[in-house]
């Protein structure tokens, strides 16, 4: 059991960070912070692909004398487009908070919803 | 020529978006919108008849041969779904013209139109696609930029909206890459031809199925399959017109596309038989149509009806997935097809509103029924549509899918989409009553330029784009060979490749 335990402890890291990105997203109010849990949330799913390709005892995947095991180069690859995805996403999320601030000065999102209910 | 035609629909719009950046004139960049769109449209249309007739495409990108490099497959059912996603998007721009000009300002139009080709392409892309991990890739790219096009809504409340759908969007796509990641791990390739291959053979069962697992959550959200709808009404009510009629009748489509493509070609056939999906996706969809019904006739805005119509018909789409009948799917791509149609000319008739009245509010379009015929005779054609009337194209896909139910004596199904329609009725009534029964009050008319009383002049486009979808509607309930015959040709494709697995 310990050994299940110690053996996957990348990826017992990675449900947490998972989790705490989960958790920041559904209960905090603030629009910027539900943005940060959603980057914490996808930086998880990152780094499940990059602990995917590891291989133990491998080096980078390089190709040089005296090194014949290495990781797997394709999630990492695989990875730096999802990156780039996360970075887009974060980056328009940004935007919209800026607008939804000029709009409704306020960036919480029980204020919004009032508002929105007074519009009614 | 024809290899080539699948990656042409990916790079010309992709070529075209900056171009229109970079020159930034409005009326330029509709005009490049317009021919991209129609070279689009006549490229599908090569590709899938040339498809339907029996040759294969494949196209290896780069040269580099399938499943090292990214392969685009193209079988009768993406040509079909293609070909629907350009149809519309050609119909739009068409449309879009003075709608645009009436809702965005000036100076962002190019990039209104840049966005509105990417999100294109990102659709495109995720037909054509045949590895996963691109397709999450694409389904990102239309994403991202259908979350702008809907925050460019005049509304402030577009602005939650799109915050809603972007928070919702990209869990329901990291879901997708969590899922796809597990697949990776369990075979070591992201083809999905591949994928199909080796799955069955996997030793480790709890991993595939918590992949499964994460698949179909991550593409129910996107496909905004009840009880994950929730970001859909006010993204497409408070979207600029234009946005809610291309994203209405295309993105939902896709993603369900994605959906089937997942279950039914990379998860085998059987490996749904022996799980809980089928039940969950019939009492899911079943439950849609009666919510979103329900729900459509207590609004007093039309775009938020026909929202919530939306959500009641991916309902039907959903039943027929959930059937695992040849003849269930069948109906299901063919109201892929019908409710593109219908919903996309709906909601054109609330573009046209937003355009003329300023408002698409009951009380404010009440009694003008007869001062605008040209409109709303679209939209009883669509209403009839919507309740499944014959003569129109929503009647083909009611009945089809009512016969795939009653062959497996799904009573529960049949009575829901009976009662569906009968609520269509109601939700549609409500519409007409107002239009044609009511007084015409006095409405609350504003910032009307042109036309002496109170109602601007309708562009020709608008005229164009409507009923060209209103004539398509009808001609599709009558000519069914076309549609039926697509459907039931990408599903012998798809059921073929089952029979090649152990």
């Amino acid at each position: 059991m310990m050994t299940f335990v110690a053996g996957h402890i990348s990826y017992w890291l990675i449900i947490c960070l998972m989790m705490v990105g989960l958790y920041t997203l559904m209960s905090c109010s603030n629009l910027l912070k539900k943005i940060a849990g959603l980057s914490v949330f996808q930086t998880g799913a990152i780094l499940f692909y990059v602990s995917l390709g590891k291989v133990e005892g491998g080096t980078i995947p390089i190709v040089a004398e005296g090194y014949s095991i290495y990781s797997n180069p394709l999630p990492q690859v695989l990875m730096l487009t999802a990156i780039v995805v996360g970075v887009a996403t974060t980056a328009l999320g940004f935007a919209l908070i800026v607008r939804i601030r000029e709009a409704y000065s306020s960036i919480e999102e029980d204020e919004i919803t009032t508002m929105d209910h007074k519009d009614d | 020529m024809t290899e080539h035609i699948s990656v042409l629909l990916i790079i010309i719009p992709l070529l075209a978006a900056p171009l229109m950046v970079i020159i930034n004139s409005p009326k330029f960049s509709w005009l490049v919108s317009l021919g991209v769109t129609l070279v689009c449209t006549y490229l599908a249309y090569i590709l899938m008849t040339d498809i339907q007739r029996g040759s294969e495409v494949h196209y290896a990108m780069g040269g580099w041969a399938p499943p090292w490099g990214i392969a685009y497959l193209i079988d009768p059912l993406n040509g079909l779904v293609t070909f629907i996603v350009s149809l519309i998007a050609l119909s739009t721009i068409i449309f879009a013209r003075k709608s645009v000009e009436r809702e965005i300002d000036s100076h962002v139009i190019p990039l209104f139109y840049a966005a509105f080709l990417l999100c294109f392409l990102g659709l495109v892309g995720i037909c054509l696609t045949g590895d996963i991990f691109n397709m999450f890739v694409f389904l990102e790219i239309s994403s991202l930029s259908s979350y702008a096009l809907i925050g460019m809504g005049k509304n402030r409340r577009a602005l939650t909206a799109s915050f809603h759908y972007l928070i919702l969007g990209t869990l329901g796509a990291t879901f997708f890459l969590l899922g796809i990641g597990m697949l990776l791990a369990a075979t070591g390739t992201l083809n999905m031809q591949d994928l199909s291959m080796l799955l069955p053979a996997v030793e480790n069962r709890p991993l595939l199925h918590t992949a499964f697992a994460l698949i179909v959550v991550g593409l129910a959200l996107k496909a905004a399959v009840f009880p994950l709808h929730l970001w859909l009404p006010n993204a497409y009510t408070y979207a600029p017109s234009t946005v809610s009629i291309f994203l209405s009748a295309t993105s939902t489509k896709v993603a369900l596309y994605a959906l089937i493509r997942c279950l039914y070609d990379v998860f085998s056939f059987n490996y749904m038989l022996d799980s809980w999906l089928p039940q969950a996706l019939l009492l899911v969809g079943t439950v849609a149509v009666i919510y979103g019904s329900w729900l459509a006739i207590g609004q007093s805005e039309v775009k938020k009806m026909l929202a919530y119509s939306s959500v009641a018909q991916i309902g039907y789409i959903v039943i027929g997935i959930g059937l695992l009948s040849d003849a269930g799917l069948r109906a299901s791509l063919v109201h892929i097809f019908n409710h593109a149609l219908m919903k996309g000319m709906l909601f054109m008739v609330a573009g046209i509103l937003v355009y003329r009245l300023n408002s698409t509010r009951y009380q404010s379009i009440s009694g003008m029924g007869k001062r605008m015929p040209i409109t709303f005779g679209a939209l009883i054609i669509g209403a009839l549509s919507l309740i499944g009337v014959p003569g129109t194209v929503g009647f083909i896909s009611k009945w089809n899918l009512a016969q795939a139910a009653l062959a497996q004596q799904q009573w529960i199904v049949v009575v829901a989409l009976l009662v569906g329609s009968l609520m269509a009725v109601i939700y549609c009534w409500k519409l007409i009553e107002i239009l044609y029964f009511q007084p015409a009050t006095k409405s609350r008319i504003s910032k009307v330029e042109q036309g002496g009383d109170s109602v601007a002049r309708m562009p020709v486009g608008m005229i164009v784009a409507l009923w060209s979808m209103a004539l398509l509607c009808i001609y599709f309930g009558f000519n069914t060979e076309l549609t039926l015959q697509g459907a039931q040709l990408a599903v012998d494709a798809l059921f073929a490749t089952r029979e090649v697995l152990p």
